[in-house]
């Protein structure tokens, strides 16, 4: 009995393997594109189908999720040169412009220009900004655009509109400036509610939140000249920037708990009404049409401090598409690339999967609580607008040091004290 | 009367022992429980009630959410798939594992300890980027997109907490049955499969249930591995419910609740082996 | 003849150990030997191009790098916390499930819960249990009229190691439990007969037989405590993402953000294995230990 047993089970295993080795023949004649976004895998297929009855093109998308399994596998991909013809590269620019100077990445500025710049013009400014490097950029790369946005995100203040009338305050007109909102903070406060709750424990969003406040205190001349190692993070004008989440700690404006959250636990606490803002990115619209489709929210920019400079919303993080240099089917590539990018099919991903489309044409049709969140796409910021890049060190130890002041651990001076010796440090070495 | 007051009192001891273990007992399982309990429920509710709708049974269960959950996520092919791998890897493990170990435990050959803390090694540097380098490997050796390919990694991660697990086992062995056995003339693979395996009984449900466990919940090798849909594993399937920013809470849990199905099952199967060995000792015959 | 019998017996002893080594040398050795080589290059993970730096990454790692030596310190203090309640926890639970009390069987399935269960599960309740404004566990303390000392457990940086701590304790005593409970089965019950007929007490028994015949899994359940709790990490990135501050940060989650947040592989490669000697003292230090009291 028992050997009958382990006889069938080794025919068992012989025979799956067998299958497996099989299965293994791929169609070679097909555009393979790797990504790692879940939810609108769905939306792709849909669309690789109706490419394929167009025009006979096999379109096949891989997904492969979470991101950070994705990450490694593009990364030991590219390593041994098996990259699919399209794949999207998650992480900051330094990585993108390490991946296009090991000759992984196809230069699309030709393909962009070409019929007068008839591909480049459709998409807005920002997605183009998001994978073009400029002549001169710090990592040596061959200026030129190097990949095809197909969506983007802004991250911006969301409010509760009950909760803002419950507290005397408009729900319609959000605070504007600085003052107004620590004001409206108070009152919600007052009201008993919760104020500003974030997923401020996974650290960029406070990059974010940093960077934007820098550009209107500091000006871009000082900014870029701080991330270039000129001006020391010491310069009063930081401190400035830093007593703003003191301030807002001080004056009670945090919902409890949300310097360690994950955004997906903060999501929770604003779609339960139980906060009144929320710093969130515009795929929240999504997020909280399932959760609490009656939740009556709007989006606010982030107020001005320093109404003399301009002030920037965080945008441009979407999601792009990269070419594989070596892909032996390029120009089949851009066609398909060309035509997902066209209008209609870009409003069927605003439709399906609510994310803001790169196509201009498309932003018309963008409604909702979205299209607040596109409405200032003139003032999107990107940490690379300018061709600078600041060490991801040196953001780390920033982006702690604000934890540790909103807890009251640490003061600003102090902080920065610690970001300049690390970014001394850093220059050092490169 | 002194007698009976000594009774009276160890009896009163012995169930205040039992009536403070129990409570204690009561605690740590309601702590246990509350999850699963917790879990269940979520599957039952939809997207908008799951953090709203604290009650423990909502009023109107979703119970299509079990369907949704087993025909969006696939969990048909992806079914298959993860109990074959569990059963090779957790065979593989156990039988290349326990050879392994009885020869650290039992014979005496050059380079013995050097092998052995080659082993444990493993257990203790983590390998950063080791995927890469994993992924280089098995594309060299032809194995991406494989079911071998994805099997024997897991095995030989296996390896190193079997080993050392079971060599323990092994040495508490007593010597006098080995003895008796060589006598009567077995080899030493006899040995091992005879005397030393239905020993070590406990050892290895227990290494059955933890190495099943990694299998069942493995996936970032699989998507390194794997590409065709068909290879995959379970975990895949569940993959469909977690978008980076979108997560269907209820649909999620009510997979993750079909998944944890058989390996509840393989415990309850294997924990009575763990029990079992006192009336089967060996050593008691 | 003689020798040809002491070579047979070597070979044969070979063909025992052939198979995990022929894995382990495929599998395992590659990935090492890449991240020793790794250590001494400064490398992004993605160019052609390494720079040969020497034990510069090394010497950073030990003598400068500050935070690294904190994440360490927070290892050891979940690891100390996991080694005597975690494991207390577990040696009661199963000592209890070992006697005959009521309800031993279904208490015995119970207790491996927690492991089984996957970890989006436990971050979502865990989250819940200590969050500041609704949470669970500050809605008991103002029920028990102890409202004060309510506050968000994982943003405090009082409480924040220590409530991730007991997350990690809770998910863990389970593996422990059943080791433990497969060591004490294993005991033969003739040993308490014997000691019973001669009068012993149940503490006396605990005393003098089940723990000598324990200790080599005593030692087993703790080095495998140790290596364990030392290398957490997915419980942190679905809790507090190290936060706040650097509180709760652990190696590998250090490990992690070098490797991907800053690029920079060779680094994060002397890293861990600066890390892997640190746990292979720690373990030779317990082997030391357990040899000492097990004479």
């Amino acid at each position: 009995m028992k050997k009958n047993f382990f006889n069938i089970f080794v025919l068992f295993c012989f025979l799956c393997i067998c299958f497996g080795c099989n299965e293994n023949k791929t169609n070679t004649n097909k555009i393979v594109i790797w990504h790692w976004m879940t939810d609108r895998d769905d939306a792709f297929i849909e669309l690789a189908n109706k490419y394929k009855n167009l025009t006979g093109v096999d379109v096949s998308f891989e997904l492969y999720a979470p991101s950070e399994a994705y990450s490694s596998k593009v990364k030991a991909a590219a390593q041994t040169n098996t990259l699919p013809d399209v794949f999207s590269i998650l992480g900051a620019k330094r990585d993108l412009a390490s991946f296009i100077n090991a000759g992984h990445v196809a230069n699309l500025t030709s393909y962009m220009e070409e019929n007068n710049n008839e591909w480049k013009d459709q998409f807005i400014p920002t997605s183009i900004e998001i994978n073009e490097f400029k002549e001169g950029n710090p990592f040596d790369v061959e200026p030129g655009i190097y990949g095809v946005s197909i969506d983007f995100s802004s991250i911006q203040f969301l409010y509760n509109k009950t909760m803002f009338r419950n507290a005397g305050l408009d729900p319609e007109n959000p605070p504007r400036t600085w003052n107004e909102f620590i004001d409206a903070n108070k009152k919600l406060r007052a009201k008993g509610y919760q104020g500003i709750v974030g997923g401020f424990g996974e650290i960029w969003f406070l990059d974010c939140l940093t960077t934007i406040y820098a550009y209107n205190i500091l000006g871009e001349e000082k900014f870029i000249s701080t991330v270039k190692g000129e001006t020391p993070y010491t310069d009063p004008d930081w401190v400035k920037v830093l007593s703003l989440f003191e301030e807002l700690s001080k004056n009670n404006c945090f919902a409890t708990g949300t310097i360690s959250m994950i955004n997906k636990t903060s999501e929770q606490t604003f779609a339960n009404e139980k906060a009144a803002i929320n710093y969130n990115g515009s795929w929240a619209v999504n997020v909280y049409s399932g959760m609490n489709p009656t939740l009556e929210y709007g989006v606010m920019a982030p107020p001005v401090y320093n109404s003399k400079r301009p002030m920037y919303v965080w945008g441009g993080n979407g999601s792009s598409f990269m070419v594989n240099e070596k892909s032996k089917h390029k120009e089949e590539v851009i066609k398909f690339l060309k035509w997902f990018t066209a209008v209609e099919q870009q409003n069927f991903l605003t439709d399906v999967t609510k994310n803001i489309p790169s196509n201009k044409n498309s932003l018309e049709y963008v409604d909702g609580v979205l299209k607040d969140f596109a409405k200032t796409s003139d003032n999107f910021i990107t940490s690379w607008k300018y061709n600078i890049f600041e060490y991801p060190s040196v953001l780390e130890v920033l982006d702690k040091g604000i934890q540790s002041i909103i807890i009251g651990e640490k003061t600003p001076i102090s902080v920065l004290q610690e970001v300049e010796q690390v970014k001394q440090k850093e220059m050092e070495n490169f | 009367m002194l007698k009976n007051l000594y009774i009276y009192r160890y009896r009163t001891i012995n169930f205040l022992k039992t009536f403070f273990s129990q409570i204690i007992l009561i605690l740590v399982s309601i702590s246990c429980i509350f999850p699963l309990v917790w879990m269940f429920s979520a599957a039952l509710k939809t997207q908008q009630t799951v953090f709203t709708d604290m009650s423990l049974f909502p009023k109107h269960p979703v119970w299509n959410n079990f369907v949704v959950a087993w025909t969006k996520a696939n969990f048909g092919v992806y079914f298959f798939n993860s109990l074959f791998y569990t059963v090779v890897v957790v065979f593989g493990v156990i039988f290349i594992g326990s050879l392994a170990a009885f020869a650290f435990s039992r014979f005496k050959f050059p380079l013995r300890n050097f092998f052995y803390i080659l082993f444990m090694a493993t257990m203790m540097i983590p390998i950063p980027g080791s995927f890469i380098s994993l992924y280089i490997l098995l594309t060299k050796l032809n194995l991406i997109n494989t079911r071998i390919g994805y099997i024997l990694p897991q095995i030989n991660g296996g390896l190193a907490m079997t080993i050392f697990m079971l060599k323990t086992f092994f040495d508490k062995m007593p010597k006098d049955l080995e003895n008796a056995a060589k006598i009567d003339g077995c080899n030493k693979f006899r040995i091992y499969l005879h005397v030393a395996l239905p020993l070590a009984k406990q050892a290895i449900a227990v290494m059955v249930i933890f190495t099943a466990l990694g299998v069942w919940n493995e996936y970032l090798l699989a998507m390194l591995v794997l590409s065709s849909k068909t290879l995959m594993p379970l975990q895949r399937g569940l993959m469909v419910f977690q978008g980076s920013h979108m997560t269907e809470y209820p649909l999620l849990m009510a997979g993750i609740t079909i998944t944890i199905f058989p390996i509840v099952t393989i415990y309850l199967l294997m924990q009575k082996y763990i029990i079992k060995g006192v009336m089967a000792g060996a050593v008691k015959e | 003849m003689k020798k040809s019998i002491k070579y047979k017996d070597i070979f044969s002893s070979y063909l025992f150990v052939l198979p995990a080594i022929i894995l382990f040398l495929v599998f395992s050795l590659y990935p090492i030997f890449k991240v020793v080589e790794l250590s001494f290059f400064e490398w992004d993970g993605i160019s052609k191009f390494t720079k040969f730096v020497g034990f510069k990454n090394f010497i950073d790692v030990l003598f400068s790098n500050k935070i690294w030596w904190k994440s360490v310190l927070n290892a050891f203090y979940i690891t100390l916390i996991a080694l005597t309640i975690q494991n207390g926890v577990a040696l009661f639970l199963a000592f209890c499930c070992d006697k005959d009390i009521r309800g031993a069987k279904a208490y015995r399935v119970i207790f491996y819960l927690p492991p089984v269960l996957s970890g989006i599960v436990v971050g979502l309740i865990w989250n819940w249990i200590y969050d500041g404004s609704y949470g669970f566990l500050n809605h008991m303390l103002t029920v028990l009229g102890l409202g004060q000392y309510s506050r968000a457990w994982l943003a405090d940086p009082k409480t924040a190691l220590m409530a991730v701590a007991l997350i990690h304790i809770w998910k863990g005593f389970g593996w422990g439990f059943i080791i433990l409970l497969a060591g004490l089965q294993g005991i033969s019950r003739d040993y308490y007969e014997s000691a019973k007929i001669d009068g012993a007490s149940s503490f006396q028994i605990f005393k003098n037989i089940t723990i000598p015949l324990m200790i080599p899994i005593f030692f087993l359940v703790s080095i495998l405590t140790i290596l364990g709790t030392m290398q957490i990490y997915d419980l942190i990135i679905s809790t507090t993402q190290g936060g706040p501050g650097y509180h709760t940060e652990v190696p590998i989650t250090r490990i992690l953000t070098t490797m991907t947040g800053t690029s920079r592989f060779g680094y994060a490669c002397a890293m861990s294995l600066v890390f892997g000697a640190i746990l292979l003292i720690l373990s030779i230090f317990q082997l030391k230990v357990s040899k000492k009291i097990e004479r």
